[in-house]
């Protein structure tokens, strides 16, 4: 065999580590050297602009970011495999919404009240059972009539958020569970419950879309349908399943942030679903499926959370915060499509 | 066209990939008037090559002349300012814009305040179509022409410079034999305007009627230039794989089985009416027709794709209903897709994952995948098919084009299926691939597949099958069995010639 490394068919043998195409790594792991230089800058330009005499990198604070962004951060993981199998869901805020709101008013009900905290793991089963069921509406539509995930969340978004102020009309619903805020505020090795739990979301869907027959196929999917259908898997189903599994999610979000907080508006969790999309597209995930990872998310929520906090600490307004993620979602999209082309050929004439 | 000085010359050419060196040192000549084949393996750099000569790819090292001047190109376009034009291997047109806003997407002309100039951009595209003899004209919708005629508007494209060398990377690939014909036409006008052709193909008989020359590169490597008037196929084919083929041996008939697939009185609306075959284990049949007569079109159907307006389906002598690819599966039929890369891989996935596709679900421990049982399966027909590729986790997408059709009959052969379809299998494949496909073809039969080939390649069909089912215009006009069938009559029974024979 030539010493060269030209290819022939026998030289690599086959577990030879293939170098992942560079630019691919590179927008992989880009997103967490974002949140690396984020923390640099707001270290150094806190010092000089905060004028609140903790660190930015202050344990604690980082410690609290993290369990500020699991609402979002969870919502975003379940978008992120509804993404990658080629559909969006814009209904996530109203789902939460929703969710909440059964969550509370369930431990409201006299049979309820009757079990003493015996209602708490029975009001989260409501709760999640209510997300799940408004993610399986969604996705039997989108399955059944074939009609654009977009166009069927956009309505349905529009629908269950009309259900949550039927419910209890511009009032707040309210319940505070001491036992369940106990148990929300609680920290076990350092992090909050909040932070477990996106933590083992992330952690079991990274394990989804990598190690399952479902996520490989969505992925499938998401690439290129036509040739999935060719391979006899059923299209359908996946997406049902995904739709579950983000609506499960929503109402997880919800049970994580309401537990504690006890007291949800019928406005809460609007403009969840864009965050959440800003999150994954941050992470890498292509719009129109295919591509994505669930480790990049993460990153993409990290980071979020960073800028919001960040720009706080050194001063910032919110709506400055907002142009400034706005501005930098669009760079770092401008960016990847610059490192995917080059080297790609998918460039044409 | 002797020894004019060439229009364009490359010299040591290199070009590298994570995990591939796709090109390495390679030299090409390119003269005035003459039409120069780039011949090699599916894989050997020859899509490459001509992309870096087009500007669509830089290489890492070499240097390209145009007229012994050396020049750097970054883009396409810039590459087409050179007069270097290049007509992809996969068609890139919008399909929703007319003819001529595809000819010239991005060079519209202009009237003031930017508005397009409609009259001017038809009139000359009407133009540049008229020296091509196309039968459509500028306002043609390019999603609304056949393939054939797509291939001309990517010609036309390439007219409205006028160019110092002009590349066809595989432009026959899914083109019928008259369509060849127009296409021949228009290389020869070229010719005769001094504009120099590189001309990519993996069809020997199309190389020794067009081109002056033939390069050969193997492995990236350049191996050699031939007169393609003092060399024979022979020696072309020893260049590129380093050996001789014996395409004479003709396939061992051996005992057939009971029958696998019987169809009776099957049609499909206006595709293909009152179709009716049957095959057998161990046995090839061969459809053969016009790109058009309704092979594909019964395919689909086969594999739950379409359904079927009348007629029944038999697997085993049982009747089924085969309303999705899942069905067909399970009953044991599987389809190698005639478009690889719209409907037979997802070029975003990695290979072993695009070979196991169909049987993820089969081998995995409950909901989880198994990565080694995978890799097994993916290993074995890789040394089976002779895939190149560095290794299992390289993305489809990034393989060369025959090796993308290898993944493609990995995938179902490694799914075992009893009746298994190719559609236009060796497409785009190079001659040492083919025959291999063949071969394979003729050993799964062997074993007691039934196989059924569609093909508009006679020497393939004529090659592989045991029988040959000719289709015209949607109906099944003649089985022949393979001792009996000559190319006349299977060329009369394609035309719509003869008449119809009842079995
Ligand atoms: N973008 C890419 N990334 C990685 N490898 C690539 C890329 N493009 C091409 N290759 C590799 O370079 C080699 C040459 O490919 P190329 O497409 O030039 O072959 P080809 O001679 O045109 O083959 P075919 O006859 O099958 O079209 C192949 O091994 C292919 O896998
Ligand atoms: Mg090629």
């Amino acid at each position: 065999m030539a010493q060269t490394t030209t290819f022939t068919a026998a030289a690599p043998p086959d577990d030879a580590p293939v170098r992942k195409p560079r630019s691919q790594l590179v927008v992989q792991g880009a997103i967490w050297g974002f949140v690396v230089l984020e923390l640099i800058f707001f270290s150094v330009a806190g010092r000089f602009l905060s004028n609140s005499d903790t660190a930015f990198l202050d344990l604690d604070n980082m410690l609290l970011l993290l369990k500020q962004s699991a609402p979002i951060g969870i919502i975003a993981l379940g978008m992120t495999i509804v993404m990658i199998n080629g559909n969006i869901d814009l209904s996530v805020g109203a789902t939460f919404a929703l969710s909440a709101i059964v969550l509370l008013d369930s431990m409201t009900w006299p049979f309820m009240q009757a079990l003493g905290d015996w209602a708490i793991p029975l009001a989260w089963i409501f709760a999640l059972a209510t997300g799940t069921a408004l993610g399986f509406v969604n996705g039997l539509v989108v399955w059944k009539t074939g009609v654009d995930a977009f166009i069927v969340t956009l309505g349905s978004m529009l629908g269950y958020r009309g259900l949550v102020f039927m419910y209890n009309g511009e009032q707040p619903t309210s319940h505070l569970n001491w036992t369940l805020v106990d148990f929300a505020e609680a920290q076990f090795l350092g992090l909050h419950t909040a932070t477990w739990f996106l933590l083992g979301t992330a952690l079991v869907l990274w394990l989804v879309m990598t190690r399952t027959v479902h996520g490989r196929n969505a992925y499938a999917i998401g690439n290129n349908r036509e040739a999935a259908v060719n391979a006899g898997i059923r299209v359908g189903p996946h997406f049902l399943l995904n739709f579950m599994l983000i609506g499960f999610l929503a109402a997880l979000s919800a049970v994580v942030f309401y537990s504690e907080s006890g007291s949800v508006n019928p406005n809460d969790g609007m403009l969840y679903e864009l965050w959440a999309i800003t999150a994954v597209v941050l992470g890498g995930t292509k719009l129109a499926g295919g591509y994505g990872s669930i480790i990049s998310t993460l990153g993409g929520v990290v980071a979020i959370q960073l800028l919001r906090k960040g720009l706080g600490y050194i001063g910032a307004d919110t709506e400055t915060v907002n142009l400034v993620i706005g501005l930098i979602l669009i760079a770092v999209l401008f960016l990847d499509r610059q490192l995917n082309r080059k080297g790609s050929e998918e460039l044409k004439t | 066209m002797t020894d004019a000085t060439p229009v364009l010359r490359l010299e040591g050419i290199v070009k590298t990939f994570p995990g591939v060196r796709a090109l390495d040192g390679v030299d090409l000549e390119l003269r005035p008037g003459e039409v120069h084949a780039l011949m090699g393996e599916n894989g050997a750099g020859k899509s490459t090559l001509m992309k870096v000569l087009g500007g669509i790819l830089q290489p890492n090292e070499g240097r390209i002349l145009i007229d012994e001047a050396p020049v750097v190109m970054t883009s396409p376009l810039e590459a087409k300012g050179k007069g270097v034009v290049f007509i992809h291997q996969e068609l890139s047109l919008a399909d929703e814009l007319s003819v001529a806003e595809n000819i010239f997407l991005g060079e519209l002309p202009r009237k003031r305040f930017g508005r397009v100039d409609w009259t001017r951009l038809y009139a000359t595209t009407d133009a540049i179509l008229k020296t091509l003899n196309v039968r459509f004209d500028a306002r043609t919708r390019v999603g609304d022409l056949s393939i054939a005629n797509q291939q001309m508007v990517e010609i036309a494209r390439a007219l409205t410079v006028s160019p110092r060398a002009v590349i066809f990377d595989e432009p026959t690939a899914s083109l019928t034999d008259a369509e060849k014909v127009v296409l021949f036409d228009v290389i020869e006008d070229l010719k005769a305007k001094g504009v120099g052709i590189i001309y990519i193909s993996h069809r020997m008989e199309e190389i020794f009627r067009i081109t002056d020359r033939i390069s050969v590169l193997r492995d990236g490597q350049y191996r050699g230039t031939l007169r393609t008037a003092e060399t024979t196929e022979d020696e072309v084919t020893q260049l590129m794989i380093g050996r001789s083929l014996d395409l004479s041996r003709s396939p061992v008939r051996h005992a057939l089985g009971k029958v696998a697939l019987e169809v009776r009185g099957l049609s499909c609306g206006h595709l293909y009416r009152d179709v009716s075959f049957s095959v057998r284990e161990g046995e090839v049949l061969g459809f053969y027709g016009l790109v058009g007569a309704g092979r594909t079109e019964i395919a689909e159907t086969l594999f739950g794709l379409r359904t079927p307006s009348a007629g029944s389906i038999r697997v085993n002598g049982d009747e089924v209903r085969i309303g999705s690819p899942v069905d067909a599966i399970r009953h044991g039929i599987g389809l190698v897709p005639e478009d690889r890369k719209g409907q037979g891989l997802v070029l975003g996935m990695n290979c072993r994952d695009n070979m196991t596709l169909p049987q993820v679900d089969d081998l995995s421990t409950g909901p989880f995948v198994s990565d080694g049982a995978e890799v097994a399966i993916f290993d074995q027909y890789r040394d089976r098919l002779d895939i190149r590729t560095p290794g299992w986790r390289q993305i489809v997408g990034n393989l060369s084009g025959g090796n993308q059709q290898k993944i493609v009959i990995g995938k179902w052969l490694s799914m075992r299926p009893q009746v298994l379809i190719v559609d236009e299998p060796t497409r785009g494949i190079d001659v040492g691939s083919k025959s291999e496909i063949h071969n394979l073809i003729r050993d799964l039969a062997a074993q007691g597949y039934a196989v059924i080939v569609i093909s508009s390649e006679m020497p393939e069909v004529l090659h592989v099958s045991d029988r040959i089912a000719a289709m015209y215009s949607g109906r099944i006009m003649r089985t022949f069995a393979a001792e009996e069938v000559t190319e006349d009559s299977l060329i009369q029974a394609i035309s719509g010639l003869e008449p119809e024979k009842v079995a």
